[in-house]
């Protein structure tokens, strides 16, 4: 598992760093932590668009995504 | 059309027709929205610069921050947060600005004249996008301004308070100073004095804020996106604003095609070109779009509140130091503004990096 932590990150580089992610380690669940739920949308529409599937956790106003191949 | 998809055409068909309408109800032409125009009214009017003509508290500023704030908290998406070089910021802002007004719009009057058939919009757009493609090579460089942190939650609201005194004092109009006028001016003539009757312009303010909040409706979004990462949702965004201003400026007569004689513009291409690629690169760099970042700060973002009011500054700057554009064409002062502050842009984006 791969965690990838934009907390804090202004646009667009939550998904810029989640897409490297992606890129980088396609066969590996990877966990995204953001803090907003702009980030929390983009991050979502970006793996959903690349054929992953997302689950989305929310704590405290932050959110943790696990990004996973679909099916996989 | 996808499900998705529905939120960001519903916005973009808000800010079109409330733009269309405001330009019917007295609002300048092809300026039914302008950030940097209304901003620059707005430091006009609380006399930060001396531009006769172009000062006015436009309350349609004030409606997108408020109505981003409401729909922020509406939807519990309030969050005070800042400190990602909030110093910078101000600067980009005020560079941001001074580019914008030497093609005389921000990126959303860029697609409203566009829409209305003025081409020259069409050259700016062009720069727009050479700006974003700089932009986005910083951004595949490592470019990066630092962690926001969470912030005391009053600082969240300083934006909106700001908002609401400015919108007290365009109702009270309060004269301290009967020979000389002030504390705030607003114009006689010239596009300053142009404007739908304060309430319509407020609401469609309001209305512009909530819609762009939900679909986080961003015009140099769009293109960055399409770009980084050929997501074209936010792209939809502005070409619905197009399309609905398009078909509303000939249902109301006032579209006209071509370069020549266009309302509140000039026909200086490489000019018109390079003040938006400055106002490409800077937003990029900021995060988003003029439009963008009002509504950011309505929702709590602080550092975005900075590059409002650098905005603000930049407007004063530009009209006092002679960098504004006119009809007639950019003095050599704003070309030189424009060079240095795509220098400057181009610094940001270097320094500025992940090690």
């Amino acid at each position: 598992m791969i965690e990838v932590d934009v907390r804090g990150l202004s646009c667009p580089l939550p998904v810029v760093k989640t897409k490297e992610a992606l890129e980088k380690n396609p066969d590996e669940t990877i966990v995204v932590l953001v803090d907003t739920a702009v980030s929390r949308d983009n991050v979502d529409r970006l793996a959903r668009n690349k054929g992953f599937s997302v689950n989305a956790e929310e704590s405290d106003g932050e959110f943790r995504l696990t990004i996973k191949k679909e099916g996989g | 059309m996808k499900k998705g998809n529905l939120l960001i055409w519903l916005a973009g068909i808000v800010v079109g027709v409330c733009a269309v309408v405001l330009v019917t109800l007295g609002n300048p032409p092809n300026m039914g929205f302008c950030i940097a125009c209304f901003e620059r009214d707005i430091a006009g009017a609380i006399g930060l610069h001396r531009a006769g003509v172009v000062q006015y508290i436009r309350p349609e500023i004030i409606g997108i921050v408020l109505g981003a704030l409401m729909a922020a908290i509406a939807t519990r998406e309030f969050r005070p947060e800042g400190g990602s070089s909030p110093a910078t910021r101000f600067v980009l802002g005020m560079f941001v600005m001074i580019g914008a007004l030497v093609f005389l719009g921000c990126p959303l009057r860029m697609v409203l004249r566009f829409g209305g058939g003025d081409l020259n919009a069409l050259v700016a757009l062009l720069g727009f996008i050479a700006g974003i493609v700089v932009g986005v090579l910083f951004l595949k460089g490592g470019f990066n301004m630092g962690r926001t942190q969470k912030q005391r939650q009053v600082d969240g609201w300083v934006l909106s308070a700001v908002m609401v005194g400015l919108l007290l004092l365009l109702l009270a109009r309060p004269v301290f100073n009967a020979e000389a006028g002030g504390p705030i001016f607003f114009s006689p003539e010239g596009p300053g004095a142009m404007y739908a009757f304060w309430g319509i312009s407020l609401i469609a303010g309001l209305l512009v804020g909530i819609f762009a909040q939900r679909a986080r409706l961003c015009l140099a979004g769009g293109i960055r996106d399409l770009i980084l990462i050929r997501d074209s949702y936010l792209v939809q965004g502005f070409i619905a604003i197009f399309l609905v201003v398009l078909i509303g400026t000939l249902v109301t007569g006032t579209f006209k095609l071509g370069f020549a004689e266009q309302p509140i513009a000039h026909t200086e291409h490489l000019w018109n070109f390079l003040g938006m690629s400055l106002v490409g690169l800077g937003s990029v760099l900021l995060g988003g779009c003029p439009l963008r970042q009002l509504v950011l700060a309505g929702s709590g973002n602080t550092d975005s509140a900075m590059a409002v009011l650098g905005m603000i500054v930049g407007a004063a700057v530009s009209h006092n130091f002679m960098l504004a554009a006119s009809p007639k064409g950019v003095l050599v002062y704003g070309k030189i503004a424009v060079i240095l502050g795509l220098a400057l842009a181009c610094a940001v984006g270097l320094i500025n990096r992940e090690a």
